[in-house]
């Protein structure tokens, strides 16, 4: 069961988090707690895997060169391939999805030189072909998102 | 453009902010910038669109959002805009984006929505097909099965490390 200083925690601070000094205090304020609760609130929230991190969330495409990747494998080798592939350190979000086309993850590099490097590396390591659908245009600007907690 | 103080700024704090009384001040020292300076250059990255958002960044599935659909829909050239401005705006949609077509994957316009069941998502889906006009564009439907891996992205260059959503 969340509390609902949790709740506030996870809803309220996912975009324009205080950049003070004092930023834990500042939303202690806010929600008229102390700071030490707010930050043991949030410890609990990450040991108990809800949240991620306090982070940043960087547009893909300004720093370094990413792609999303689709494979087709069949079902009894994916697990296999998943482990391999998700071992490569320029490899994130690597999903299972519903399709032929059924393995989907995005790689980053440094540069487009070590991206395709990367992805020539997947394919001999894992003996599939890999189809890149690189991002062309970004619609949405990620903002957060509003969890409807009532029952968690 | 970031410079390499920046650069590492961003690597720190895409590993995640302490949970301290002075968090910048903290990873100030990590990185060899005062408290002031990273506040100053967070703001900064902010305002210049290099960070999209700061804040607490959540785990869909822990907290009751079990359905995740990526859906891809075959449209013009000329209404890939529009209607992927359309899409955006609907809050159960976490992500919008074009990407190329190809001979077997003739798709160029993609979003992601995140629901509690997979009948909240076809129904959400129903609802941007309505309000969107989709209906009659060739699309798939890619429900998540399961995760291999989840968490942000390593930029590496030669003296940083940066992360991001890919």
């Amino acid at each position: 069961m969340l509390t609902d200083l949790q709740k506030r925690l996870l809803n309220d601070f996912q975009r324009d988090f205080p950049l003070s000094p004092t930023p834990y205090r500042d939303i202690a304020e806010q929600l008229g707690v102390t700071e030490t609760e707010v930050i043991t609130a949030l410890a609990e929230l990450n040991a108990q895997q809800f949240i991620s991190r306090i982070g940043a969330v960087i547009p893909p495409n300004h720093i370094g060169a990413s792609t999303l990747v689709a494979m087709a494998i069949p079902a009894a080798q994916l697990q296999t391939v998943a482990d391999k592939i998700s071992a490569f350190p320029e490899i994130n979000h690597n999903y299972e999805r519903e399709h032929r086309l059924n393995l989907w993850f995005v790689a980053v590099a440094a540069n487009a030189a070590q991206l395709q490097q990367v992805i020539e590396n997947i394919e001999q390591q894992t003996g599939f072909p890999a189809l890149q659908l690189p991002l062309v245009d970004d619609f949405f600007i990620d903002l957060g998102f509003k969890l409807d907690l009532q029952h968690a | 453009m970031p410079d390499a103080l920046d650069l590492k700024l961003l690597a720190r704090i895409s590993a995640g902010l302490p949970l301290c009384p002075r968090p910048y001040a903290q990873i100030g020292m990590e990185i060899g910038l005062n408290e002031t300076e990273v506040i100053r250059r967070l703001t900064a990255l902010k305002a210049d669109g290099l960070i999209k958002r700061l804040g607490v960044i959540v785990k869909h599935r822990p907290l009751g959002y079990r359905a995740n659909a990526m859906i891809v829909w075959n449209v013009p050239d000329g209404l890939i805009k529009p209607l992927g401005k359309h899409i955006s705006r609907f809050s159960f949609v976490t992500l919008c984006y074009q990407r190329p077509k190809h001979p077997e994957w003739p798709y160029n316009l993609y979003c992601m929505i995140h629901g509690k069941d997979r009948a909240t998502v076809l129904a959400q889906l129903a609802q941007l097909d309505n309000a969107c006009g989709l209906a009659h564009f060739e699309r798939q439907i890619l429900f998540s099965r399961r995760c291999f891996k989840q968490r942000g992205a390593n930029y590496q260059t030669q003296h940083t490390k940066a992360t991001a959503n890919g």
